[in-house]
């Protein structure tokens, strides 16, 4: 009899765990959800004080955010540098990425652990020594220093991705082109880059969802006309007591568009746990 | 064929390894001279001798007890995150339809970043704000609500970001882990309570002390919604907050690369602690599973 009653405590117990896990998990995504409508109301309120709902609907928020934060111009920042970002990152990981795959040498453990670290050090940890040697040779400031700033991450972050898919590509692929004469240049670029399609989609996605919503470095390297959205969002909320909440919702409204528009995009090539588990690889490289 | 490759591959040296160099090299310009030039610049002072910056910042009481501060939010918030991701990513393990739909939904408040959900929290989480309002239609806390400009605010700020992360990266770990084992173990009797104990848990150490690491980094170098949210003169006066002001506000780069340092030893230390106490605790089961 005892033991039936420790059974039935047990089973309480295990149901009480599970109710209050699916509590925490609807009550997390069920604000998180009320907490963007709630920016999404305000940004089209004409007045919301205190109130279930606003007194009045409107839409004049967003042209006057557009003309008070200068959006076309930190718009047309913002798709300059996250398009370099992509392409030079792009650039410099692939070719890393394919010897890392296909060769063993001395010194590629430690080489491996130089392009982790980029990604296991917060970006505000070495963002302030970076900033510091940048202004030293006048790149901060400008545009130029916050696309070198934000390719720190994106660089590694393509090489981790990227290697794995060119493990998986066959050598005899390569081997057979070079048979017939093809020199690395002409493997890389009718062989392997063919192959690496989907995998160069997904890593430049990643890349550049991250590049939009990457703020630490941007802040630390940008100057008055070189911000970012996600900088400029950060000042007109820092400054939010001298403007209209409603102006600010907007512009985060803006953002959050902006910003979702190329995640939803990016999930159609990659899985969600694919934006933060890059780090998966360190186990194995260090171990 | 392959013997004639054979010997191309080994020539004294190979081209290939060119392609990895201009990645190293932007490694080594952009990221370890900028760490190096900032170590030594944190010895080389404005004024007084080498280690003039970090007794200044170990006297100071505005800039020392930001370590305190940083840990208090930054220690709890990765043990909420961890401790709550870890029993919800076991229980998702299984592929479905519902599990690709949480992970999408998860990963937004990640994409969106810090800042949008400081500006999102001050709006909701407001004074005037839903919750607030909710909680006094319906009487369930009558008191003054403040969960914004203070200590909570960034406290809850950290679990919104960082909770996300913890669950996506458990998941892949637990995903990882081959439910083969797993059944095996319920063949032989072990109820989903057994299996974790005795086969995921020992199996995830390694992803677990590493989830916690990354966890708390992040939590540890928080910025943007300490000063959004938080009170960045007093109770979340962050480290990150005293080393941007000495770099850009009081423009004193030696110093703030002295504190960026401080900022980077202290997370090493954490992550150097949580690294040991895996080895320690991942022993124990392999040894109790082979007796």
């Amino acid at each position: 009899m005892s033991a039936a009653a420790t059974r039935r405590v047990g089973t309480l117990v295990d149901r009480a765990w599970r109710g209050l896990l699916l509590g925490f998990m609807t009550l997390f995504v069920v604000n998180i959800g009320l907490m963007i409508a709630a920016v999404a109301t305000s940004s089209f309120a004409k007045r919301w004080l205190g109130t279930w709902l606003p007194e009045g609907w409107t839409t004049t928020w967003y042209t006057a955010a557009w003309k008070e934060f200068q959006l076309d111009s930190v718009l047309w920042v913002t798709v300059q540098v996250v398009l370099a970002v992509v392409l030079l990152s792009l650039l410099i990981g692939v070719p890393a990425a394919y010897t890392l795959a296909r060769r063993e040498f001395p010194g590629k453990r430690p080489l491996m652990l130089l392009f982790l670290l980029p990604l296991m050090v917060p970006p505000i940890t070495y963002g302030i020594p970076l900033a510091t040697v940048l202004y030293q040779v006048h790149l901060a400031g400008t545009i130029y220093g916050v696309i070198l700033a934000n390719l720190i991450p994106a660089a590694p972050f393509v090489i981790l991705v990227m290697t794995p898919f060119i493990e998986q590509i066959d050598p005899n692929l390569e081997s057979a082109a070079r048979v017939f004469g093809a020199g690395t240049g002409r493997v890389f670029w009718h062989v392997l880059v063919p192959l690496l399609g989907p995998g160069i989609l997904a890593a430049s996605l990643l890349v550049l969802v991250r590049t939009i919503a990457m703020f630490e470095l941007t802040f630390l390297t940008a100057g008055s006309d070189s911000q970012t959205l996600v900088v400029a969002l950060y000042y007109a909320v820092f400054a939010a007591g001298v403007r209209a909440p409603q102006s600010v919702d907007a512009m985060a409204m803006i953002y959050m568009v902006v910003t979702l528009i190329w995640l939803l995009i990016a999930l159609r090539f990659v899985n969600p746990t694919q934006l933060v588990s890059r780090v998966k690889e360190h186990p194995q490289a260090a171990a | 064929m392959a013997a004639a490759g054979a010997p191309l591959a080994r020539e004294p040296f190979d081209r290939t390894l060119l392609l990895v160099s201009p990645a190293a090299l932007f490694m080594l310009l952009l990221f370890v001279y900028p760490f190096v030039y900032g170590l030594w610049l944190s010895f080389t002072p404005k004024e007084g001798g080498a280690l003039a910056n970090y007794t200044h910042f170990f006297t100071t009481d505005n800039l020392w007890p930001t370590i305190w501060t940083t840990l208090r939010l930054a220690l709890p918030a990765t043990l909420i995150n961890v401790g709550l991701a870890l029993p919800i990513a076991f229980k998702m393990r299984v592929k479905t339809p519902y599990q690709r739909w949480v992970t999408t939904i998860l990963v937004v408040p990640i994409t969106l970043g810090t800042v949008l959900i400081a500006e999102g929290m001050l709006t909701y989480f407001g004074p005037k704000g839903w919750l607030a309002q909710f909680l006094q239609f319906f009487h369930l806390y009558d008191g003054a609500i403040r969960l914004t400009h203070n200590y909570t605010g960034v406290l809850i700020s950290l679990v919104i970001s960082g909770f996300p992360f913890s669950f996506l990266l458990i998941l892949s770990y637990i995903t990882g882990i081959d439910p083969g084992l797993a059944r095996a173990a319920a063949t032989l009797g072990a109820d989903p309570k057994a299996q974790f104990r005795h086969i995921y848990l020992p199996l995830l150490a390694p992803g677990l002390a590493m989830c916690f690491c990354l966890a708390f980094v992040q939590a540890f170098s928080v910025f943007p919604s300490a000063v959004l949210l938080g009170s960045p003169a007093g109770p979340t006066r962050v480290i990150s907050i005293a080393a941007y002001e000495a770099a850009f506000e009081v423009y004193d780069y030696s110093l703030a690369s002295a504190i960026a340092m401080i900022m980077g030893f202290v997370q090493f230390v954490i992550v150097v602690a949580v690294l040991g106490l895996r080895n320690l605790f991942y022993r124990g089961p392999m040894i109790g599973g082979k007796g």
